[in-house]
């Protein structure tokens, strides 16, 4: 058997379901970053797939892309997460309800 | 490659820079406020300079067209719009004064950018840009609420932008390439028989909706609002709001027009689940910054019509709307900045008697609020019908009735905060003060309401030629 796109899209599709399930289910803030991380990482790995077998240098630069984009938004992200620490020695999502959810 | 047509977005970015140095050496802090409006005068500029060329640049991906030219202006007025009600807000801040001003400026950048692209790397990028400058912006005040808003704000907008982005990768997979005119020529028309094609759109859709804030996309709105700075609120309600709606015609009628999926029905269908969410739940608030947010889906609602009704009437309609609502809702959030300055409070019931204590401000308020009803003589109503004629037009009269409906249902909340206002007692006797440059805002967002509303022929026409160029 040889790996094929479809193999790579099916891994893509596993790990950006993984990842949406953490993104909507875990309490923990920093965790819920990592999740969104591994959803962009999904991404990512469809893009060079298709990139791979269309043989289309686009998806390359997307997927650098994506991965800059990611840095700076973890960047802010892990940033308000500080702040929002300072202030409720908490990063439990669940105890963030000054205002309704 | 010509560098003169993005000159506009090089010069907003390049009076962020100087605003962020200023802010090193000026010891009156007020003077970065008043160059950051002052300094939008020069991307305006180019941008009219540039006004009736129809060009692409960087290999395809910018478009220099009315509708990029036209959102261009659009977002410059409401950024300059935004600072001058900043300013006394800032004021009180003891430091970052200067990056406070060059992320909202940072933030107009990205948004001219979304309406003026045609590569889906560059409407990512741009969509970022814009987006993680609103989240820092507000969580700015670092207060427990501002900062539960933006950790709310950010998280979501990221897995949203994620689900945008794995929609694009199926896009981009099955067309071959990311820019819209290659995806049009290259998309299979029957999208039924091809299920990653659905879901990719079905992606872009849920991506882009995050943005506009329609319903199943909405939950962020709220909290969002009530715990951002104010002036970021009404930012965020006007500015970002129409970013996504560009970007969504822009997406949709140059990338995806050849599909063959009734997509108009789609956004028909969101845009009465979201006027009724929204007009519903608002009644309940006690909050204005609050109620306001769920009036803003409403909103959102009303302008997807636009969307719905798929033809050049449809579309100007949409523009118009976006215009009138821009002035409308600005107009409130500035009279809600200036009396939440005196009062420190944001709930409804604090607002009683206040057209003893200030005259002017209540009257703003109240027909800001009058014209996000939609009754004459006032922007919202010429709008509305302006919005409504095009569905009619386009034989979708039930979601008209929705919409008339869910008008009157509005005018229940709205209404309230005026009765509130003119008949009830007042908590005490201090006026309220406002300073000039509030002053300024607020009576250029109310001559807009009430222009537009008596005279719209002008903008209309601008709003006709800004879509024209869609097949």
């Amino acid at each position: 058997m040889t790996v094929g796109l479809e193999h790579f899209l099916i891994l893509s599709a596993i790990l950006f379901s993984i990842g949406l399930y953490g993104a909507l289910a875990k309490r923990n803030a920093v965790v819920i970053l990592m999740s969104i991380e591994i959803m962009l990482n999904a991404v990512n790995i469809a893009m060079v797939a298709f990139s791979r077998y269309g043989h289309l240098i686009t998806g390359q630069v997307f997927a650098i892309f994506i991965m800059v984009v990611a840095a700076a938004e973890a960047a802010v992200g892990l940033a308000i997460i500080i702040a929002i620490y300072r202030s409720r020695e908490t990063v439990d999502v669940e105890k963030f309800d000054l205002m309704k959810w | 490659m010509n560098v003169y047509l993005l000159s506009p977005a090089i010069s907003l970015c390049g009076l962020a820079i100087v605003v962020i140095l200023l802010d090193l050496f000026l010891k009156r802090k007020w003077i970065l406020g008043a160059v950051s409006v002052a300094g939008l005068i020069v991307p305006a500029a180019f941008t009219l300079a540039l006004w009736g060329r129809e060009e692409t640049s960087f290999n395809g991906m910018l478009a220099v067209d009315e509708f990029s030219l036209f959102f261009n202006l659009f977002f410059l007025v409401c950024a300059a719009l935004v600072i001058l009600a900043s300013m006394d807000y800032v004021s009180k801040f003891r430091a970052f004064q200067g990056e406070y001003y060059a992320l909202v400026l940072l933030a107009a950048t990205g948004m001219m950018l979304m309406a003026s692209t045609r590569e889906l790397i560059s409407v990512y990028v741009a969509l970022e840009l814009t987006g993680i400058s609103l989240y820092a912006l507000t969580g700015f005040l670092k207060d427990p609420k501002s900062s539960e808003a933006s950790l709310k704000y950010l998280l979501l907008g990221a897995v949203a932008s994620a689900v945008l982005l794995y929609g694009m990768a199926m896009v981009f997979g099955l067309s071959g390439s990311t820019h819209f005119k290659d995806i049009a020529a290259a998309i299979p028309g029957d999208v039924m028989g091809n299920p990653a094609l659905l879901m990719g759109m079905v992606l872009l859709v849920a991506g882009f909706g995050f943005k506009i804030a329609t319903v199943p996309f909405q939950m962020w709105v709220p909290d969002v609002y009530e715990g951002a700075p104010t002036p970021i609120t009404a930012y965020l309600s006007v500015a970002s709001k129409a970013a996504g709606f560009a970007v969504i015609l822009r997406v949709f009628y140059e990338a995806l027009g050849p599909v063959s999926l009734d997509w108009g029905m789609m956004f028909g269908v969101l845009a009465a689940i979201t006027m009724t969410l929204g007009n519903v739940v608002a009644i309940a608030q006690t909050n204005i910054k609050r109620m306001l947010g769920y009036s803003s889906i409403a909103q959102a609602g009303y302008l997807m019509i636009g969307l719905a009704a798929v033809s050049a009437l449809g579309r100007s309609g949409l523009v118009f709307f976006l215009i009138a609502y821009a002035f409308t809702n600005l107009g409130a959030f500035i009279a809600i900045i200036a009396i939440s300055n005196k009062t420190n409070s944001d709930l409804i019931s604090d607002y009683s008697g206040m057209a003893k204590r200030a005259p002017l401000l209540a009257l703003a308020l109240g027909l800001c609020l009058i014209s996000l009803i939609g009754i004459p003589p006032t922007a919202g109503f010429m709008a509305k019908i302006y919005i409504f004629n095009a569905a009619v037009d386009h034989d979708l009269m039930w979601l008209v009735i929705v919409a008339v409906v869910n008008t009157a249902i509005s005018a229940y909340y709205y209404l309230r905060v005026v009765r509130v206002m003119f008949l009830g007692a007042p908590l005490s006797e201090e006026a309220v003060p406002s300073s000039g440059a509030l002053r300024a805002a607020l009576s250029v967002a109310c001559i807009g309401v009430l222009l537009l509303g008596v005279y719209p022929w002008a903008l209309l026409k601008i709003a006709e030629t800004a879509v024209s160029m869609f097949p």
